[in-house]
């Protein structure tokens, strides 16, 4: 019963096989918050490793554009969309790592999986929250040393 | 259909010429070895960027992206996410939109714009990396 592929035992179906999940009457599981959550932020990877390249563009521009690009970075939607990233980059990253496990043919187990899933999760708000940490404090030593905004 | 249902094999007329192409696992080992390069190139990436200070300004993020030993690993980490979403964007693409014209389009549109993004952000390291 832990596993949802058992759901729909011997309620119908041919030959009593289990029917295919209703999206209706599945219940959640953290596996398949994982799942979706792989995806979707895969998916804003996608955007994000866009606005990585732009970011390197502004760069190679010059301090002008350099200028614009972090002042664009450090509005609030700016934020916002950057932290998004690494948490994405986080999550996608451990829960990819698992994905190559599976591929592997092992970890199948639904209990592990289960376990593995909320592991992977709060994996992922450690680590956004672990490099956030690091980046202000490796930022505030050199601003309160210069007084002063750097350059 | 008046052939036995329980046909397993296909009349060899059916099927000649219509055979594997023999490159079916190719996207699913491209996005196995690519997300293999992201392991070692994503944490090098984010570590790289919070010790060389880039959000202090231009110079900070130049001299990052100036020094080969930066620019050659951001370039294999540019390779490796463009294979790797593009492939990616393409399953999510097959497996959501049906309309086999719409699909098409986003199909052929999600290999342009990872280029695009690929080969600019290439362009860009280049350049940096041309200045001495």
């Amino acid at each position: 019963m832990a596993d949802g592929v058992s759901a729909g035992k011997g309620k119908g179906g041919p030959e009593g096989r289990p029917l295919s999940p209703h999206l209706q009457i599945w219940r959640w599981h953290a596996t398949m918050l994982t799942s979706i959550l792989h995806r979707a932020t895969g998916v804003a990877l996608y955007g994000g490793a866009l606005l990585f390249s732009l970011w390197l563009v502004s760069i190679a521009l010059g301090p002008q554009a350099y200028a614009l690009s972090s002042a664009l970075i450090g509005t609030v939607i700016g934020q916002i969309i950057l932290w998004a990233v690494v948490f994405s980059v986080s999550f996608h990253i451990l829960s990819g790592l698992r994905h190559l496990v599976w591929d592997m043919g092992a970890g199948f187990n639904p209990k592990l999986s289960s376990l593995f899933s909320n592991l992977i999760i709060i994996g992922a708000v450690l680590l956004t929250a672990g490099i956030w940490f690091w980046s202000i404090s490796a930022s505030a030593p050199a601003s309160l040393l210069q007084g002063m905004p750097i350059q | 259909m008046s052939r036995s249902k329980n046909t397993i094999r296909a009349p060899l007329a059916k099927v000649r010429g219509l055979g594997s192409a023999k490159e079916g696992t190719g996207h699913f080992i491209t996005q196995r070895v690519s997300a293999i390069g992201l392991f070692i190139l994503l944490p090098w990436l984010i570590c790289s960027l919070i010790m060389s200070r880039v959000q202090f300004g231009w110079e900070h993020a130049a001299v990052w992206l100036n020094a080969p030993w930066n620019a050659v690993p951001a370039a294999l980490f540019v390779i490796a996410a463009f294979t790797h979403m593009r492939v990616g964007m393409q399953v999510v693409i097959e497996d959501y939109i049906q309309k086999s014209g719409t699909r098409l389009l986003l199909l052929v549109l999600n290999t342009f714009v990872a280029l695009a993004g690929a080969v600019s952000a290439l362009f860009a390291i280049f350049r940096v990396f041309s200045w001495v």
